[in-house]
């Protein structure tokens, strides 16, 4: 007994240590490293001197850091909103359908997905265009006739790249409503339908009180995927005023890698780091209690 | 009976009525429902094909005024060019072996954790079971700069093994879909090849990886897709343009020819060509291992 004890708990070593090395390398070394940089003045490379809270009291001072601030989070207002309700939407249409049709139409919502950052930026750079974009023919209706350079319009720049990510993403939200939807059993609406409801009835009573937790785990899953935004801003401001249209990461990409301040760079990636725990723990207990009731 | 007959026959025809409308309402608020749906698919894939249209057209065609949904001339003049003139080739090259690096390593890795922490008992098990969960908590893009220390002083930035290491923070989602996967094979194989003498390593690979190569496939799948549409780290890692990955590699082009915009786009549809490839192939595994993760990460 003794023996095989020995046996199994060898065996677990060897198949654990694999992945135990990449989560301590990869996980934990970088995150005790992030901290303690943060409270020095290194630069990227090499070693600093410790310099306490300096730091956060600069960032706190830093205009464009809470522009940063200020571009994430207006982002995050115009991206997870409509994708979430967006997707409850198309969720609802396509779960109407059946057969091939359903399959296509789904297919259609769900390609963009799929796509690399940088293939979906150069699709809307084409569709968007100054000059040669079909969508300026949409644009023209709202701006006395006139082509815009969306991207290099600031007002315009969020609004636009929260569009492309809802364009891209909305799928994956699809297909979580589209499993809830399923998940609700037919006989409610029968029944349901048998007592005379009507349409908005079943959906106000049956549909939307049972599809709430989907709701609020996507809303969530959303949230805290677009508060990490880099791509698609960095790719569309490319060229154009990159401070006006920053965001967190992008600051954090900045001074690491354009301003050699790793130390600077490390207390910010701390801000988003806190930000993003807070609602990960946030967003647990709120399943957790959905999962007790 | 007659009372009930009676008053079968008065409320029957109300209720054939009432039922009617009702079916004559619904089926105009349902009719406006799909055909807004089908519209909203339209306009969803929209974008696609123009962009993927936009390419077979010459550059004069491109810029000409007005909607052409079908090129006047047809040509793949833009797909020659950019094959021979930029070194797509090598960013295709680059990207599959760092994907099927990553692919194949995650994997590995993650099916014996898994199986380890599903089926074995050893001190400890519980904290790492929870220092996996933990990990979705950590968002990557905040260790970028620690990502970036530490890759160069191994000394492997601005090379293949750069751009995979960090891609390997995605196995965690991996670990928990296999030890739930391995936790639901019935424990009666298990006692039964223990009788017949089988050791732990036999257990698995005889019996828990092959009746599980459904999940293995599609894990493998969404793995690969998801490392090859890596940007952030992929772009940080590398500056020489012979390691970039191809998500990054399209990103530079533009540099190099000003804009011309059909050959812009055929180097985007060329980078997304094997992940909507593999999507339209394996649609029901992807979907189906996006669903597993998701339902995880909530």
């Amino acid at each position: 007994m003794l023996r095989s004890k020995r046996i199994e708990y060898l065996t677990a070593a060897a198949l654990m240590t694999p992945f135990v090395v990449i989560y301590g390398v990869l996980f934990v070394y970088p995150t005790i490293k992030m901290v303690e940089q943060s409270l020095t003045n290194a630069p990227l490379i090499g070693p600093g001197k410790w310099i306490g809270f300096d730091n956060f009291h600069r960032l706190a001072s830093d205009r464009l850091f809470s522009v940063a601030i200020w571009n994430t989070l207006y982002f995050v207002v115009l991206s997870v909103v409509p994708s979430t309700l967006l997707a409850l939407a198309v969720a609802l249409g396509v779960n109407r359908l059946k057969g091939w049709t359903q399959s296509v139409v789904l297919a259609a919502f769900f390609l963009p997905y799929i796509l690399p950052v940088s293939v979906v930026t150069a699709i809307w750079a084409w569709m968007l265009d100054k000059d040669f974009g079909i969508a300026q023919n949409a644009v023209q209706l709202f701006n006395n006739g006139q082509h815009l350079s969306i991207f290099r319009t600031i007002p315009m720049f969020m609004p636009a790249v929260a569009f492309v990510t809802v364009w891209w993403l909305l799928g994956f939200n699809v297909l979580l409503f589209i499993a809830g939807l399923r998940n609700i059993s037919s006989e409610i609406y029968e029944a349901a339908g048998l007592d005379g409801a009507g349409r908005w009835a079943q959906f106000t009573r049956i549909t939307w009180p049972l599809i709430w937790p989907v709701t609020v785990l996507v809303f969530t899953i959303q949230l805290i995927l677009q508060l990490k935004i880099f791509d698609q801003v960095y790719l569309f401001a490319q060229g154009g005023r990159v401070d006006a249209t920053m965001v967190m990461v992008q600051y954090i990409y900045k001074q690491a890698f354009q301003m050699n301040k790793g130390g600077l760079a490390d207390a910010a990636a701390v801000v988003l780091f806190l930000l993003i725990v807070v609602l990960s723990v946030l967003q647990f207990q709120l399943l957790r209690a959905r999962g007790a009731r | 009976m007659t009372v009930s007959v009676d008053s079968a026959a008065l409320v029957a025809p109300e209720a054939a009525r009432r039922r009617l409308s009702r079916l004559q309402h619904l089926d105009l608020a349902g009719l406006v429902v799909t055909l807004a749906t089908l519209l909203g698919a339209v306009f969803w894939a929209f974008p696609l094909y123009w962009g993927l249209v936009t390419t077979f057209k010459p550059e004069y065609e491109v810029v000409r005024p007005g909607i052409a949904l079908w090129p006047a001339h047809f040509t793949l003049e833009n797909y020659g060019h950019v094959l021979l003139e930029t070194k797509i080739g090598l960013w295709y090259i680059n990207s599959l072996i760092t994907s099927g690096a990553v692919t194949v390593i995650v994997v590995t890795m993650s099916a014996c954790a898994g199986y380890a922490i599903s089926q074995l008992d050893f001190p400890g098990r519980r904290f790492f079971w929870w220092a996996i969960l933990a990990s979705f908590m950590v968002p990557v893009p905040a260790l970028i700069v620690n990502h970036f220390i530490l890759m160069s002083q191994l000394g492997v930035i601005n090379t293949l093994a750069g751009v995979v290491g960090p891609l390997l923070v995605y196995s965690p989602v991996v670990v928990i879909i296999y030890k739930q996967f391995f936790d639901s094979v019935p424990k009666d194989f298990r006692e039964a090849a223990v009788m017949d003498g089988s050791n732990e390593f036999q257990l698995f690979f005889r019996i828990y990886l092959p009746m599980n190569w459904g999940i293995t496939t599609a894990l493998a799948i969404i793995t690969f897709i998801g490392a090859w549409n890596q940007f952030l780290w992929p772009f940080l890692a590398v500056s020489s343009e012979d390691r970039m990955n191809i998500t990054v590699g399209i990103t530079q082009v533009h540099d190099a020819f000003g804009v011309q915009y059909a050959r812009d786009l055929a180097v985007a549809m060329l980078a997304a060509l094997p992940v909507a490839l593999v999507y339209l192939i394996f649609q029901r595994r992807v979907t189906q291992a996006i669903m597993l993760s998701a339902g995880i990460k909530g």
